[in-house]
């Protein structure tokens, strides 16, 4: 340990700890903006700084490693001072429309103006040639608000091993962008989102869709219909100032309704539909000598990342399409024959924890009409229901509407990592092995937080090797390794982001200090588990509205109108398009 | 190579360079005349190369066996070149063209007789042998000894003055501690601008735990108006290499890395063929001497970008990324390139090192300063009759340097500030020029040694002008990663463009200081933390000159165009429209013979209309 | 998209020398740098179809190529005219007058620095200190150094280079 003086208290700090880490160790928090622990250590902002008796300048606590008998100040005038022209100095290159802008109250930027009493206005002076790029459908990168702490940049690179963006030109005209300053949708952008769940302030945000969903919601002749992913229950209630890892499902069901939603219906559900297909996918692939291994194909940042950067993987992909896809289908052209309405009349609205969800909508079409119309993230749900006065906290719970409100435990657990695998194994060993008297239900080893998961299980004899991969940097690892014929898995979950889709770019945004403090994937991860266990029905096949569905309007998996509704194909897409 | 080989090198070709000094005795000389064409960048951007093949060809038609024609680094008198220098008579044409080359040699060369047309002309007036001359003999080579003597692409010519001694003393008689107390004790500090003490910084690379160590030589000299680097690797590239071996022995590396500017090709060629001839010589590479040591170097090329200079930047940049510098702790002895322990040095300290390992630690320490040891090379500029390089004492007056070896200030103007450190450093104002130059006295009146750029300013500089020039430097060149550089640079420039423009007002004076003192606390790399220096250094020395743009919105200097009006005295003009005709913006309005005016609106204040007036009826005010 | 507009006209000859330089730089540590430097040299500017072979080559995510290259001012992404002037706006230049060349230059060119006339004829680059401060103001082309230029010998010295053509 190492011993050290800060504001005059003595502090016992690990060797190789920072002084930031040292101060928060005894209660005092040294206010950060380009800072992220274990992705983004730059030192850059320099809201950070301390004064450490001995040296001419401030020094950047975020990096400054301890030393025995070092004297740190965090709160002297000089350093107040300092930090407040800081500030200052960025305000006067930021777009300051904090009363209209998406991150108001939930701005890094503007609490600590507010705490260092900053006059936004302190410093006039020239300001960058700001980029804006909405070409995607999923993001808007608005560079009026950045604050360059390229925070961004290290998760797109050194997280999800993409690198679409960088800092480009020099000094005063260093700017967030793509390479040439191309627009994000000619770049292999996989759309997950993590960028903006890293940002502080405004500058990354979703392409935002309430607009139209309200237009449906106001239009007399749309049938609405809403499904939201598993992910969403988990998280919702922290933009609520609830504690991390409530799960709201029945106020969320509530709240649909109270938005005016004519169904609601429950994604889990179509997750069932998934590893119905899947499973019996995989088993063919398996029997019939298919191409192995297979990988899961529910993330569309994952799909995206193929078709732009593995084609010659594509194969290797379940033709399954994604649960919200599925969704879709079987709403427009399933529920509207139980409900007797004409399918065009249907508007899909989905809530994912995901923005990847939104390019993704407008991949599969079922007979002409997309499966899914409007895809709104856990955010801009939470916005929805502010907008509306709904006091999520107060309203009572409820259930959701039939027949594709039902769902097994196994639906709920897609939303972290290893739950589709989990669920598709639960499927698949009874598939296998049909006459076992005692098939596995809990497959732990496919859980958790690490980045590859592997494991080997045998079913009847046969040895059934998988593996589960999240966040696209260990992704990609794994894909060099297939791709060189170096493993021998014969399934492959992958999730794009780390944690799974608990963790998308599409949930509530998390101030640096809580994602450095609290496990967010596991808590919000086990909101799915603890439902799983209580869920009567655990094996997707179980669901017995799946069941009587497959039996009244689908037949059996993969058949002729499973492939219509629930499957698609895949095409190699340019890496960049100049 | 061994020793025997090496001293056989040595005194064999000792016969054809040993005469190259004013009056060396040419017995057992292979050659009875050396003419020593300088080589370097400001004399080849003006013929040299040509001048020396014509030597050459001249010299082998009349067959003159025993007269040698030879390349050398820089003289230091830049503002002569070319220069071409005739040893042992130490005759010092200056200003050489094509055109003279053939009279050089039918008249001296042939006839003996000196072409007196050519001849240097010193300060007083009179001619003499290169040594004797004013601005060379008040100077003190020690980083520039083999520079204007040998030629820089003949490794047997470094050998001839000592060349690689070093190298073999150190490996053969010293431990590496040995080695490091010496450079320690001669009170080496480095020569790029902070002035660390050089022996400690080899110490705590030697101590650094590592399998790998890694050893730099930072030749990004970026500094506008400095070329002492480029100078030494033109004319001295041997004194560099073996250094970093010596350097490399002495902490632990087997793996070396120059990185120099890739503005400067000609150093970069020389280096290159310095590193093959040593390596042809296997003074790089395996089993060195004999002693199991293993070193050698690479080129890296810098691509344009001033704030690679700083330390970290440059390991940044020779890892292939942004050069953006990295906060320190930790430091590059400890976690350097690649991130492995690292010793960086700049050229001018590595090129004192075999001198101070070859004849001990007292040869350097009894040079300079209580605090400053040795010597220090400059590049003298801007306002001064000898724009060149220097090599003084420690210690020696600003105004000895300026004017003494210098040569004052040309066209009979006032000296008014010198400027040290570059966009790092501050201006001495001519009421200081007493100051000694060393590291301490240069920091206590708010400049700074720098890598040892010195311009000279005059009456007609602006010193408002001159802070927004550097300070414009120091925004263009800003990597662009922390805010106080990033944006606070630019937010300065922006206050001294309003100052300039005599929009500001008492208070931005103010709130520009505080701003300067919040950059210099809070910027990431020494480049943000020096540089409002020049901004803080006029402020202090010249700030009558600020509240003059301020208050009187006058520009004493008459540069700062904002401020500045041209006038038509009626009474000299005759009416002659000549100013009219010429001027650009068709701002000056008047019928023929009569008194013409001037339309201040339209005026872009170029200054052609009283550079064309007869009459000398317009004047700026 | 930022880069030149002139359409890429590179040679096979030239990707396979650059794929060639690649391969050589491959297992070198920071080899980026000198891949770039090569390839510079090689086409005389960066366009988008060589910073992504280097990217694909060296396995380097062509935003970090890319931001190398916006980086240093020596990497362009513009096509360098035949005549490449420089004109030095170091100190020793800069306080003898070498703005006003600049400015002149600028004028007569109808670019700025960093730009290629149409006709790729000309480039202009307004550059550091290039070392010979006794002859401020400087201005170079293609190497060849004019010193003590004044802003009216510019339209000579342009004109010299554009009977030459």
């Amino acid at each position: 340990m190492i011993s050290l003086k800060i504001n005059n208290m003595p502090v016992y700090a690990q060797e190789g700890s920072t002084v930031l880490e040292a101060a928060r160790s005894i209660g005092i928090k040294i206010p950060t903006l380009c800072h992220l622990k274990g992705i983004s250590e730059l030192g850059a902002c320099r809201v950070c700084v301390v004064e450490v008796k001995g040296m001419n300048s401030l020094v950047a606590a975020c990096e400054y490693p301890v030393r025995e008998g070092m004297e740190v100040f965090t709160n002297t005038p000089r350093v107040l001072n300092s930090r407040k022209t800081t500030i200052e100095l960025i305000l006067s290159d930021h777009r300051k429309d904090c009363l209209s802008c998406e991150r108001n109250t939930n701005c890094e930027l503007q609490r600590l103006s507010h705490k260092y009493g900053c006059d936004s206005h302190r410093f006039e002076g020239n300001t960058r040639d700001f980029v804006y790029d909405d070409s995607t459908d999923y993001l808007i990168r608005d560079n009026s608000k950045c604050i360059l702490c390229r925070r961004c940049v290290a998760v797109c690179r050194r997280q999800q091993g993409v690198g679409v963006i960088g800092a480009n030109d020099r000094g005063f005209a260093t700017h967030i962008a793509c390479p040439f300053d191309m627009k994000l949708a000619d770049t292999p952008c996989v759309g997950c989102g993590q960028c903006i769940n890293v940002c502080p302030t405004g500058a990354l945000q979703e392409k935002e869709e309430i607009t139209r969903v309200q237009e449906a919601l106001a239009n007399p002749n749309k049938h609405v219909v809403v499904g939201y992913a598993p992910s969403v229950r988990a998280a919702l209630a922290e933009a609520f100032d609830l504690p991390l890892g409530v799960n709201c499902q029945g106020k969320i069901n509530t709240a649909l309704r109270y938005l005016g939603f004519d169904k609601v219906f429950d994604v889990n559900c179509s997750a069932d539909f998934t590893i119905a297909e899947e499973a019996d996918e995989l088993v063919r692939r398996l029997q019939d000598g298919g191409k192995l291994p297979m990988f899961t194909s529910c993330c569309p940042g994952w799909v995206n990342h193929v078709q732009k950067n593995y084609p010659e993987l594509l194969p290797n992909l379940s033709s399954c399409k994604s649960p919200q896809q599925m969704f879709g289908a079987l709403v427009k052209h399933i529920y509207s024959k139980i409900a007797n309405i004409d399918p065009s009349r249907i508007f899909v609205v989905t809530v994912m924890p995901c923005t990847a969800k939104k390019g993704e909508k407008r991949r599969t079409f079922t007979d002409n009409l997309a499966d899914v119309d409007a895809v709104i993230t856990t955010r801009e749900l939470a916005s929805l229901c502010k907008e509306n006065g709904i006091l999520l906290n107060e309203l009572p719970d409820s259930e959701t509407d039939k027949p594709f409100g039902e769902y097994s435990g196994a639906g709920m657990i897609f939303g972290a990592t290893g739950g589709v695998m989990e669920a598709a194994l639960r499927t698949a060993v009874t598939v296998l092995d049909p006459n076992a008297r005692f098939a596995p239900l809990e497959f732990r080893e496919v859980r958790g937080l690490q980045g590859v998961k592997e494991a080997s299980y045998v079913v009847n004899g046969r040895e059934l090797k998988v593996a589960v991969v999240n966040g696209l940097l260990n992704v990609n690892k794994v894909c060099q390794a297939v791709k060189n014929g170096e493993c021998d898995y014969q399934f492959i979950e992958v999730m794009t982001c780390p944690g799974g889709c608990v963790m998308g770019g599409g949930q509530p945004i998390r101030a640096t200090i809580v994602r450095h403090k609290a496990e967010i994937a596991a808590a919000r991860a086990e909101v799915l588990y603890s439902a799983d266990r209580t869920n009567v029905v655990r094996r997707s096949h179980n669901n017995s509205g799946l069941q009587k569905i497959y039996a009244d309007y689908i037949g059996s998996p993969n058949g002729e109108t499973a492939h219509k509704l629930l499957h698609t194909s895949y095409q190699a897409l340019p890496k960049y398009c100049k | 190579m061994d020793i025997a080989r090496l001293k056989q090198i040595r005194e064999e070709t000792f016969k054809s360079v040993g005469n190259r000094a004013t009056h060396a005795d040419n017995a057992g000389m292979n050659f009875d005349r050396q003419v020593l064409v300088c080589g370097s960048t400001g004399c080849a951007s003006n013929n040299s190369q040509k001048i020396r093949r014509r030597f050459a060809e001249l010299v082998a038609e009349k067959g003159l066996e025993r007269v040698h024609v030879g390349q050398t680094g820089c003289f230091g008198l830049c503002a002569a070149g070319p220069v071409v220098v005739v040893y042992p008579d130490g005759t010092f044409y200056s200003h050489v063209t094509l055109d003279d080359v053939d009279e050089i040699v039918e008249s001296h060369l042939v006839n003996n007789v000196e072409v007196e047309r050519l001849l240097y002309v010193d300060a007083d007036g009179k001619t003499k042998p290169f040594n004797e001359i004013e601005s060379y003999c008040r100077q003190l080579r020690h980083a520039l000894r083999n520079c204007g003597v040998i030629d820089p692409e003949n490794i047997d010519e470094y050998i001839a003055r000592d060349g690689y001694f070093a190298l073999y003393k150190a490996l053969s008689e010293m431990s590496r501690d040995e080695v490091i107390d010496v450079v320690t004790d001669s009170g080496l500090r480095g020569r790029g601008g902070a002035g660390f003490l050089t022996g400690r910084k080899w110490k705590f690379t030697k101590e650094a735990q590592g399998d790998k160590k890694y050893v730099c030589c930072n030749a990004d000299e970026g500094d506008p108006g400095a070329f002492m680097d480029r100078s030494v690797l033109e004319g001295d590239p041997h004194c560099v290499i073996e250094a970093m071996a010596i350097a490399a022995y002495a902490v632990g590396a087997d793996q070396g890395y120059v990185y120099v500017r890739a503005e400067y090709p000609i150093a970069v060629e020389r280096l290159d063929i310095a590193i093959r001839q040593a390596r042809d010589y296997g003074l790089l590479g395996d089993n060195i001497f004999g002693t199991g040591f293993r070193f050698d170097l690479e080129i890296r090329l810098g691509a344009g970008a001033f704030v690679c200079g700083e330390e970290t930047a440059l390991m940044t940049s020779i890892e292939g990324r942004r050069g953006e510098p990295r906060p320190r702790p930790p430091f590059p002895a400890e976690k350097g390139l690649f991130g492995k322990p690292t010793l960086l040095n700049n050229v001018e300290t590595y090129a004192n090192i075999a001198q101070i390992i070859l004849h001990g630690a007292e040869s350097y320490n009894t040079i300079g300063t209580e605090r400053s040891k040795g010597t220090k090379v400059f590049a003298l500029g801007g306002k001064i009759k000898n724009t060149g390089l220097v090599e003084i004492p420690m210690g020696t007056p600003l105004k000895e340097i300026i004017y003494d070896i210098g040569g004052g200030i040309p066209n009979g103007k006032k000296f008014k500030a010198a400027q040290t450190g570059g966009p790092s450093g501050g201006c001495i104002p001519a009421s200081l020029q007493d100051i000694p130059i060393d590291y301490e006295s240069l920091s206590s009146i708010g400049s700074m040694m720098g890598s040892g750029g010195l311009i000279v300013l005059d009456e007609d500089n602006c010193m408002v002008d001159i802070a927004k020039f550097y300070l414009q430097f120091t925004v263009d060149e800003s990597c662009g990663k922390c805010t106080p550089c990033r944006i606070g640079t630019r937010r300065l420039y922006e206050m001294l463009c309003k100052v300039t423009e005599g929009k500001a007002t008492l208070e931005d004076l103010d709130k520009m200081e505080q701003l300067c003192y919040y950059i210099k606390d809070n910027s990431l790399c020494g480049l943000g933390q020096s540089a409002p220096n020049p901004v803080l250094s006029t402020l202090r020395y010249f700030r009558e000159e600020y509240i003059a743009h301020v208050v009187e919105h006058r520009c004493p200097a008459g540069v700062c165009k904002a401020l500045l009006r041209y006038e038509i005295d009626p009474a000299k003009c005759k009416g002659c429209t000549l100013c009219a005709r010429n001027c650009p913006a068709q701002a000056i309005s008047g019928t023929v013979r009569e008194p013409h005016s001037i339309d201040a609106n339209k005026c872009l204040k170029c200054g052609i209309c009283a550079s064309k007036c007869k009459f000398g009826a317009i004047k700026k005010v | 998209m930022k880069g030149s507009s002139l359409p890429f006209d590179g040679t096979p000859e030239q990707e396979a020398r650059l794929r060639a330089k690649l391969d050589e730089l491959k297992n070198k540590q920071g080899a980026l740098m000198p891949a770039m430097q090569y390839a510079q040299e090689l086409y005389g500017y960066l366009p988008f179809e060589v910073q992504s072979i280097i990217s694909e080559e060296l396995n380097v995510p062509l935003s970090e190529v890319y931001g190398v290259a916006t980086f240093y001012s020596q990497f362009s992404l513009y096509p360098k005219g035949k005549y490449q002037i420089g004109i030095c706006l170091g100190t020793a230049c800069y306080v003898n007058g070498s703005q006003a060349v600049y400015e002149k230059l600028q004028q007569l060119l109808g670019i700025s620095s960093g730009e290629c006339t149409e006709d790729k004829l000309f480039s202009l680059d307004a550059t550091r200190c290039v070392g010979c401060c006794g002859m401020a103001p400087v201005m170079t082309v293609n190497g060849e150094v004019y010193g003590k230029v004044t802003p009216d010998a510019v339209e000579a010295i342009l004109a010299k280079y554009h009977q030459r053509g």
